[in-house]
Order: C-alpha cells, then structure tokens, then sequence
C-alpha cells in the first residue's frame, strides 16, 4: 500500500513535467539577449528586447488581428450550428439520416486534417467554377472550413450536456403549453449554457491554432497568424517567436483560470438551487 | 396551417418538444416568401425538420460533398489550366456523353516507391506514437482519477491547458529542445554522457516525441473520464477476496477501461497518420509522411489529380479505424456520460 501511494503522485509529477518543462523553456528563452535562441546569454540577459520587436511586426500584429476576426466568426458559427446538431442527436429520437448526421459529425474529429483542407478546397474551386460563388478564397472560406470542423466539438460537447440531463423538466414545459421554441430558449439553453460557453472557448482556440486547413483555402493577403508562424519557424527558431508564445501561453493560462473558477461557481449555485427546491418541496 | 396541426398532434409528446413552428423569426420569414413555397412548407416541414435541417445541410455541403469532389478529380488527368485537372465528362464532338475514367494515378502511386514507402511509414509512426501515448497516458489517467475532487479538477485543467495553447507553438518549443546547441545537448555534454552534441532533430526520436507530446491530452481524456467512473468497491471486494492490488488491477480495472483505451489510441493513431506540421518541423529528409507528400503534390507539383488519389488511398486506409471511432464515441454519448 505506502509504495503505491509513492507511485501515484510520482507518475503525476513526471507527465506533468513532460507537458509542461518545453512550455516554461521557451518562456524563459523568449528573456535570453542571444539571437541563438537556445544559448543562454546570462551577462545581457533578461532582456525584453524580443517583446519589443514582437510589437513592432506589422505582419504578426496584422495576421494575430486576422486570427482573432476569423476565430470569433467561427466560433460564433460553430457554435450555432453545433448546438442544432447536439440537440437534433440527443433529443429527436429517431429520424431518416440520423446515422449520416451523427456520422458526420464524429469523423470530422479525427479526420487528418490535410484530407480535410485539400477536399474543401476542391469544393471551394468547384463552387466558384459553377456558381460563381465564393469568388476567390479568402477569410470567408477560411471561417467556412473552419466551422465545418470546428462545429463537431461543440456537437459532442452539448450533446453530452444534454445526455447528462432527462427531459423531464423540457417536458414539463412542454404540459404546461409551452410552445418548442418557448421550452428551447426557457429550459435547454440556460441547462446546457456551460457547454455552449466552453464549445464556444474551443472552437475559437481550434481556429487559432490552424495551420494546415488554413493553408489550403486560404487566399494571397489572408495570412493568418499560425500560417506566419509556420513560416518563420520553418526557415529556423526565431526569438520573437518565443516571446510570442510567451504571452498567448500566459493569456490562455488567465482566461482558462478564471472560466473554470467562474463556471464552477455557477455549477455549485445550481446544485445548491435544486438541493433547495427538492428539499422544500419534501 | 391546418396540417401541420394534425402532423404534430399525432406525434409522441417526446418528439412535440421540438417540433412546431419557430416564433416570429419563421412567421415573418413565411410572409415573406412566395405563396406556394410557404403552403408547401407549411404543409409537410415543421420546425422539428427545419433544426435538422440546418447543420445537416451544412454538413454535407461542406463535408461529404468535398470528399466525393476528390474523390472525382482523383480519375482526372492533370494540365496545365485553371482548374488543372481534365474534366471526367464531355461532350463527344457536341453528341454523345463521353465519361472519361482515368486510373492511372492510382496504379502510379503503387508503382512509384515514394509513395507506398510513405504510406507504411506514417502507419508506423502513427502506431507507435499511439502506443506511447498509452504508456504514458494512461498512468496518468489512473493516476488523476485516483485522486480527491480538488485535485482531479485541477488536473484535469492542466491537461487541458497545453492544448489549448498553440498546437505549432509547442511543437515549435520541441525544435528548439532538440537542436545541436539546445538545451538537451547542453546536459548531456555537461553530464558527460556524450562527447559531442548528438543529431536529434530531422530523426524519428524527434517525431516521435512531438506527436507523443501533442497528443497525449487526446489519450489521458477518454482514459480519465472512464477510469473515474470506475465503482471503488470493486476493488475494495477484490481486496477482501485476497487479491493482491496487480492482480487486482489487470483482472478489473485494465478489462474495465478497455473502451477508454480503444477510443485514446484512435484518437492519437488517426490524425497522426496524416500528420504535416510535425514531420515537416522535426522530421527526417529522406522519408517523408504521406500528409507532407499531399501538400507537396499539391502546392509544389500542382497535380491536382495524383493529390486527391492520394487523399483517397489514405481515406481508405483510415476507413474502418474511423467506423470503430464512430461506434465507440456514439455509444458513449448515447449512454448518457
């Protein structure tokens, strides 16, 4: 049993340490003065002079502002349609199609990513040829593709919501003479509103990170920030780069923090909510 | 108006949650429309059909129709127009239909070494990075769902985390880990294990080790969220049985999480096949993954047709991991987690 209980606690440090020692190396570089980016220049060192540059790339600040405008349209989108699917999957019963759809939105979560960007520029080509529509490729096309794979997280994610829940209280409404749309908007969606919240977080950071479908349906002048990156770190590590990187990880680091510190709270609200209204009514 | 009423009447009260017309939104849109498109829709959809329709048509538009695009432009021959591939149906001297099926890129790729030796590698590289990942992962995953609330919340978080950072960026992290003058060489020279920096970087090791890297959130998650549902008591009776805590674990727990297990390793194992970023940053020179011949193909060479067969064959050769994926996801989100 005690060496057990050393085991545990020993596996955990070394994955940890596994995900997380290149993170924090390349933070600490991103300080280091040498233009070599991996020997440490201790006399000069730590410097900002990298955040400095990094500021002053007009093509990174120009391609990060991109990046932003196409992952928020794209999780705006995603997340539409996903919750249609997640619902369709987890209510509807049975329907003709259902295999395909529920098909179709599982295989795009595997699907290596290469087979994915070069069919929808295919389809992006062939579109044009024939109806004249989209004209070009571009930030249009970009968030297109990128709904389409991004919408299957948000799919599984609310459809596990709903799966978690019965549709007791959906029914109820529904006795009471609630009309669908009614029970939608009043019951489902503040029940499956963390779901939507973190489907939302994914599917914007899906779309940030992209390089590869990105790259096959993006057009000349829509660079987006990974697509710059891919680039510069192909011809070499550069320092700006690691001060880049730097500053998404701590962003990141925040934001995902405070999510699931605030959404715990509400979780327990909720909890607390319905433990109260069960007893009162014992 | 009136049929629509009799349709919804006669459905279950289950299916009457969703179904109905949709609000103002769907009203004014009918008011809107020409009188015989909305007594037809009126007529025979209802909101019910009109949710599904949407992300069903999205779907296939824009994930089944591309694949059946490629899937066409991989019998067509390749020129040197906009688009440049030869259309697979013309007109026969303004007569007869003539359908052109061309499948000499098909018997290309399994003629030229180049690309059969790609297809091997990636499987191999994609294989045992999965079984890295298991190895690491789930001793992870075992390790997290054995822990008190508090922690595993925690845990859970900082498995996430990494992933949610940039997938490039970390990889990126991994080519400066590995080169001849990185900090890993530096160690190792200092320690006196090597006597001079040892190439790491364009080798297998280096693939190996980012996918490992990137995609053991993808293992440790399935595993986790199985291990963790796992009855404590079962244990506990095997212990009462006197079952030492090995036994114990290989005749409950491991059988126990075996869908956790399938489900990580396909995870990993798909679009590691197809991987471009990785091999294209850390990989070897000489052989090269087959997600790096496509894009090669395709932007370098501009053969449109060989491009999409080799998008084909490699869909062929995911087709049945991805139909087990697909059995094990819906099952699980079916069964209500």
């Amino acid at each position: 049993m005690k060496r057990r209980e050393l085991f545990r606690p020993l596996v955990l440090v070394a994955g940890f340490a596994f995900l997380y020692v290149p993170i924090l190396s390349m933070m600490i570089f991103s300080f280091n003065n040498s233009r070599l980016v991996t020997v440490w220049d201790a006399a000069n060192s730590p410097t900002l002079k990298w955040y400095a540059a990094l500021f002053r790339n007009e093509q990174i600040l120009d391609a990060a502002w991109l990046s932003i405008r196409i992952g928020a349209m794209t999780a705006t989108g995603a997340v539409i349609l996903g919750t249609l699917a997640g619902l369709v999957l987890a209510r509807f019963g049975r329907f003709r199609g259902r295999t395909l759809l529920s098909g179709m939105t599982t295989a795009p979560l595997v699907m290596p990513e290469v087979i994915t960007g070069l069919s929808l520029l295919l389809l992006f080509v062939t579109m044009e040829q024939l109806l004249g529509w989209p004209a070009g490729r571009g930030v249009l096309t970009i968030t297109i593709a990128h709904v389409t794979f991004t919408m299957a997280y948000v799919t599984v994610i609310v459809q596990a919501r709903l799966a978690g829940f019965d549709d007791s209280l959906e029914e109820a409404a529904m006795d009471l003479g609630a009309r669908p749309a009614k029970v939608f908007f009043r019951i489902t969606l503040p029940l499956i509103l963390p779901a939507i919240v973190s489907g939302w977080l994914l599917a914007f950071t899906l779309s940030w990170d992209d390089v590869v479908i990105s790259q096959f349906v993006a057009g000349p002048g829509s660079s987006t920030l990974p697509m710059v990156i891919f680039s510069k770190v192909r011809l070499g590590v550069s320092p700006d780069v690691n001060a880049l990187a730097t500053i998404l990880v701590v962003l990141v680091a925040a934001a995902v923090t405070v999510g699931a510190l605030l959404m715990r709270r509400q979780e327990h609200r909720r909890e607390r909510e319905i433990q109260l209204a069960v007893a009162e009514n014992k | 108006m009136s049929g629509s009423r009799t349709r919804q009447s006669a459905v279950s009260s289950r299916t009457r949650l969703t179904s109905g017309r949709m609000g103002p939104l769907w009203e004014w849109l009918f008011r809107i429309a020409p009188a015989s498109w909305s007594e037809y829709v009126l007529q025979h959809w209802s909101g019910r059909a009109f949710v599904v329709a949407v992300p069903w048509l999205w779907l296939a538009l824009f994930f089944l129709v591309p694949f059946l695009i490629v899937f066409k432009i991989s019998f067509a021959e390749v020129r040197i127009a906009m688009p440049p591939y030869t259309p697979l149906i013309e007109w026969v001297s303004g007569q007869a239909l003539a359908v052109k099926l061309n499948l000499a890129n098909y018997t290309y790729l399994f003629t030229d070494d180049l690309y059969v030796s790609s297809y091997l590698y990636s499987i191999k590289v994609a294989a045992v990075s999965a079984l890295w990942c298991l190895a690491i992962g789930y001793p992870m995953a075992w390790a997290m769902a054995r822990s008190t609330p508090t922690w595993r919340s925690v845990l859970l978080l900082l498995v996430m985390l990494p992933s949610f950072t940039s997938f490039l960026l970390r990889v990126y992290a991994w080519v400066g880990l590995l080169k001849n003058n990185g900090p890993i060489n530096s160690v190792l020279l200092a320690l006196g294990v090597i006597d001079e920096p040892i190439a790491l970087v364009q080798t297998d090791f280096a693939v190996y080790i980012a996918i490992v890297y990137s995609y053991l959130p993808f293992m440790v998650l399935p595993l986790y969220n199985n291990l963790e549902k796992h009855d404590p008591a079962l244990l506990e009776a095997a212990a009462d049985l006197g079952a030492r805590p090995a036994t114990a674990f290989l005749r409950i727990t491991l059988p126990l999480s075996r869908d956790g297990i399938v489900a990580g390793l396909l995870l990993v194992f798909i679009p590691a096949v197809g991987e471009f970023v990785i091999p294209s940053l850390l990989g070897r020179t000489d052989q090269l993954m087959i997600g790096r011949v496509l894009s090669d193909e395709f932007f370098a060479n501009r053969d449109w047709p060989v491009a999409s067969a080799v998008a084909i064959v490699m869909l062929l050769l995911l087709v049945i991991p991805i139909m087990v994926f697909q059995r094990f996801q819906t099952r699980d989100l079916e069964r209500g987690r």
